[in-house]
């Protein structure tokens, strides 16, 4: 049971685990999805991204923030099958744009969506590569490590 | 037009005293006619013309030498004016002319023309000279006209502002115009003159036309007219004339280097580094050498001396940012990203007083303090909880840009301008100015200047060897003395019970297991943390403080503080005496605001900080944020907050803000603590311990403590789900101690802080990831009748 106690101006209540079982009778507003003055989330109510996300790190306020941004957008706005899959271009420079800085942008670093994106499509691009050229053994290699990077 | 009327005020009373006479004369006349019919008109026919007599001749004649005489008079008048605003005109195209010619040669060929024009009569040079100085200032000229007058009583004013902007060290970057003005130097001579000389040379103008002395009073007329014409050739020009030939023979060798690189900088910014009487004459759009030519001219030799050690000072500080950040700590980190992230390719400086890029300060009293590695105070990383590690700064120096490269880097990019303290701003002129009196000028402008430490004033009396013993705790610097301090010292005492004295009395408590140091914190509150929590939890958590080794005095109030054989003596108002080593004073922070006098913004009163509105803005284009800013909250009304996810939220909303969003403060930002392994809490809104409570706890178990928390959601920064900036994790823990039992233990609760029934502050106490729904209730702002109902929310019995 609950026991409640008065010290001055502070009240304090002691509940056990039953007595909170029963679903709340609080009423919270509701919320405006459109309300212009919240946070948002990575994609912004009118579907355009919002680089300003504290998802995205500093991804896109960084030296490499130009690419970044060609590249992510390209790839949101991709319609292919394989999204992302017309976008190459645009991560090859983000990649080598990243790779002058490894300080920032640690080459290990596997949890950036861009990076799993992008591996999806150098695999893709991998595969036709080493399809063409088997019997160029050094080139596999090469394209398999970039595509694992 | 003003010649004509001087001259017809002049003329009206002689006519009027003519006509008067005349009148007279003829009445008299008329009236002696009227008279005298019959005799005088013969006799007045017989002698005088138009039937006249002596007298009337007479006066006639007087009327008429008079008439005369006012005319002859009021045509030499005419012709002195028109002879003196020939000669001002000549001198002023003459200058423009010397300016807006490139070669030395054709600046040569030009005065002996306008000299020859001087001379002659002044309508003839008049059209000559009309057309040249008409390309190149068409705007200026007609300014210039009325203002000829005026100008020359400018002529000292004006020195007078360059002299005290002399120091100026944008002297280097204009002087590095001059190789192109050397061969002009050679032809000049003659010494820069004082202005007392510069109305003078008005009726001289007859020393070679480049050669007027006077600089300063040539040079702002000059800058105006030169304004659309090339800059980098018209300030060669200017500062030729001012500077000795003999030094600034010297200077052009050792600036030529740097003057292509100077140019090419400042060329695609819109520099404003003027005295404002020169903006009031120049035209806008103004480049950057030809300001700091005018400021050169008053006092050559101390500029040409400085121009050697000064220039690569002056290089590295850009003279106009787009985005200028006055101060590097968090907020200003926060707004810098914000800004990158909406407006492509921004350039944005940041100007710091520190030492060191941006960095985040809650682990200097917290992780920093329980990091295994010794060599912390150097590398100032720390592990997080999920055994990853990172650096305090917010990102390392590769993500950085030079300063130097910030005008013309192709994506633009951040640059940190450290050891720099700005120390005037101009609002007007939007620039700042440096304590090595550099300019900057800005688009937009972001104050996030922080504070600084308060002390005590018994300590402050108390003298040289007590403040020697004295830590006020802010920066990098104190984290590392304190440090070595700890290390060294028997005891150390903690002045002050807030988060920043609870937190490093902890810290220190935990070292004092270990080496045996004395912790002794006192505060005049009655117990830790006495202005947040309620009283009830203040004590809880004082008794938990004391479990972490630290001797706790409570309502303790300083009287004195003496060093006596090496050693503190503190005595307190209640008669206790306390001897320590080393004080450490967490009594507050008073907010930077320097600026607010230079910058004309407003301070308040009830907080302290500049105050500025729910948008963070002060004027037109300055924002301020973090602890700096007293702005108004929606829905709290107005506060000032001094914690790292304000400094965070605010920064980046400033950042939007700048950038055109025009958003208000809305997303309530939090704050956290932790104190001992099994204290721990976040808080949001205001949480200020003399509003009424209602708090609602459930009994804790050994899973409710920060350490379990962040094991529980793999995330090592219990902050994350907040702002990824905010890297805290808590304390690191020992053994956790056994679960109190009793009834009064408020192992975890949510603790509600209302004002006029409705919830404006929420703690959460040892309940973490549910800062949502807590901020979904501030923001609601409505009065709840039960508010056992909305703890429920918040499933306080469950993980």
């Amino acid at each position: 049971m609950s026991s409640v106690r008065q010290e001055g101006k502070d009240k304090i209540i002691f509940v056990t685990k039953e007595d909170h079982e029963t679903p709340s009778s609080a009423e919270l507003v509701e919320e405006d999805p459109n309300d212009p003055y919240e946070e948002r989330g990575l994609i912004l109510p009118n579907g355009e991204i919002n680089w300003n996300c504290p998802c995205l790190g500093g991804m896109a306020s960084g030296p490499c923030g130009t690419e970044f941004k060609d590249a992510f957008s390209c790839f949101h706005y991709s319609k292919e099958e394989v999204k992302g899959s017309d976008c190459l271009e645009q991560f090859r420079a983000m990649q080598e744009c990243m790779q002058r800085y490894p300080e920032l942008y640690p080459q290990e670093d596997e949890k950036s969506s861009s990076k799993t994106s992008q591996d999806s499509t150098e695999e893709s691009g991998a595969n036709s590569t080493s399809a063409s050229e088997q019997d160029s053994n050094t080139s596999q290699p090469d394209t398999e490590s970039t595509a694992e990077s | 037009m003003l010649k004509c009327r001087t001259v017809w005020k002049k003329l009206a009373p002689l006519a009027r005293s003519s006509s008067t006479l005349c009148r007279q004369n003829v009445k008299r006349t008329g009236l002696n006619n009227g008279r005298i019919p019959t005799c005088v008109p013969a006799a007045n026919m017989s002698t005088g013309p138009g039937g006249l007599g002596g007298d009337n001749l007479k006066y006639t004649i007087m009327v008429g030498a008079a008439c005369v005489g006012s005319l002859t008079y009021a045509y030499f008048l005419l012709k002195g004016d028109q002879k003196r605003y020939q000669e001002r005109i000549e001198e002023i195209t003459t200058r423009s002319q010397r300016s807006s010619k490139e070669e030395a040669a054709t600046v040569q060929s030009e005065p002996p023309a306008v000299e020859a024009t001087q001379t002659e009569a002044v309508p003839e040079s008049v059209p000559e000279a009309a057309p040249s100085p008409e390309e190149p200032s068409p705007p200026a000229a007609p300014a210039e006209e009325p203002a000829a007058p005026a100008e020359a009583a400018a002529p000292s004013e004006t020195t007078a502002p360059p002299p005290a902007d002399e120091p100026v060290v944008e002297a280097p970057p204009e002087e590095a115009a001059t190789p192109v003005a050397a061969p002009v130097v050679e032809e000049e001579p003659s010494p820069p003159s004082e202005p007392p000389a510069a109305p003078a040379e008005l009726a001289e103008p007859a020393p070679a036309g480049p050669t007027e002395p006077a600089p300063a009073e040539p040079a702002p007329a000059e800058l105006a007219e030169s304004a659309p014409a090339e800059p980098a050739e018209s300030s060669p020009a200017e500062l030729a004339e001012s500077a000795p030939a003999e030094p600034a023979e010297h200077t052009p060798a050792e600036l030529a280097e740097s003057a292509p690189a100077e140019l090419t900088e400042s060329a695609p910014a819109e520099p404003a580094e003027h005295t404002p009487a020169e903006l009031a004459e120049s035209a806008p759009a103004e480049p950057a050498e030809s300001s700091p030519a005018e400021l050169a001219e008053s006092d050559p030799a101390p500029v040409v001396e400085s121009a050697a050690d000064s220039t690569p000072a002056s290089l590295k500080v850009p003279s106009h940012s787009p985005y200028l950040l006055i101060g590097g700590g968090t907020a200003s980190f926060a707004a810098a990203r914000s800004i990158r992230a909406r407006d492509p390719g921004a350039r944005v400086l940041i100007v710091t007083d520190e030492p060191d890029l941006p960095y985040m300060r809650p682990p200097l009293s917290k992780e920093l303090w329980f990091s295994d590695d010794p060599s912390v105070t150097e590398t100032l990383r720390f592990k997080q909880w999920n055994g990853k590690e990172r650096s305090i700064y917010f990102q390392p120096p590769s993500f950085y840009i030079n300063s130097e490269e910030l005008a013309s880097a192709e994506n633009g990019g951040v640059a940190v301008l450290t050891g720099k303290k700005v120390v005037h701003m101009d609002v007007r002129g939007n620039k700042v100015k440096l304590d090595d009196d550099t300019e900057i000028s800005y688009d937009k402008c972001l104050i996030a200047t922080g504070g600084v430490p308060r002390n005590l004033q018994v300590i402050e009396r108390a003298g040289e060897e007590v403040m020697k013993k004295t830590t006020l705790f802010r920066k990098i610097e104190d984290f590392k003395s304190l440090d070595n301090v700890s290390r060294n010292a028997k005891s150390i005492t903690i002045i002050g019970g807030g988060f920043l004295g609870s937190e490093l009395a902890c810290a220190l408590g935990r070292r004092s297991t270990e080496s045996g140091l004395e912790v002794i914190q006192m505060f005049p509150e009655k117990g830790n943390m006495g202005k947040v929590l309620p009283e009830y939890l203040s004590n809880w958590t004082t008794e938990k403080v004391k479990r972490e080794g630290v001797k706790v005095i409570a309502e303790a109030l300083v009287k004195s503080v003496t060093c006596k054989d090496d050693k503190l003596e503190i005595h307190l108002k209640d008669g206790r005496l306390v001897k320590t080593d080393h004080i450490v004073a967490a009594v507050g922070l008073e907010p930077n605001v320097d600026l607010a006098k230079s910058a004309g913004l407003e301070v308040d009163s009830d907080f302290g900080g500049y105050r500025v509105n729910a948008e963070l803005q002060a004027r037109s284009n300055i924002w301020v944020a973090g602890d700096a800013a007293c702005f108004y909250d929606i829905r709290l009304g107005r506060r000032r907050v001094e914690h790292h996810d304000h400094a965070v939220v605010s920064g980046r909303l400033a950042g939007e803000n700048m950038t055109g969003a025009s958003k208000p403060y809305w997303h309530q930002s939090m704050f956290w603590s932790d104190l001992g392994p099994d204290v721990g809490y976040e808080a949001i809104g205001i949480v200020d311990s003399s509003l009424p409570t209602v708090g609602v706890f459930a009994k804790a178990t050994a899973k409710d403590t920060p350490k379990a928390a962040t094991e529980k959601s793999g995330t090592g920064i219990r902050s994350e789900s907040e702002t990824e900036d905010t890297a805290t994790s808590p304390v690191a823990s020992v053994t956790p101690l056994p679960p109190v039992a009793h009834k009064d233990d408020y192992g975890k609760g949510v603790i509600f802080y209302l004002r006029d029934k409705v919830v404006v502050g929420i703690i959460l106490w040892n309940v973490f990831n549910r800062m949502p729904i807590a901020r979904k209730i501030i923001k609601d702002g409505e009065e709840h009748a039960d508010l056992n109902e909305v703890a429920k929310l918040f499933n306080i019995h469950e993980d």
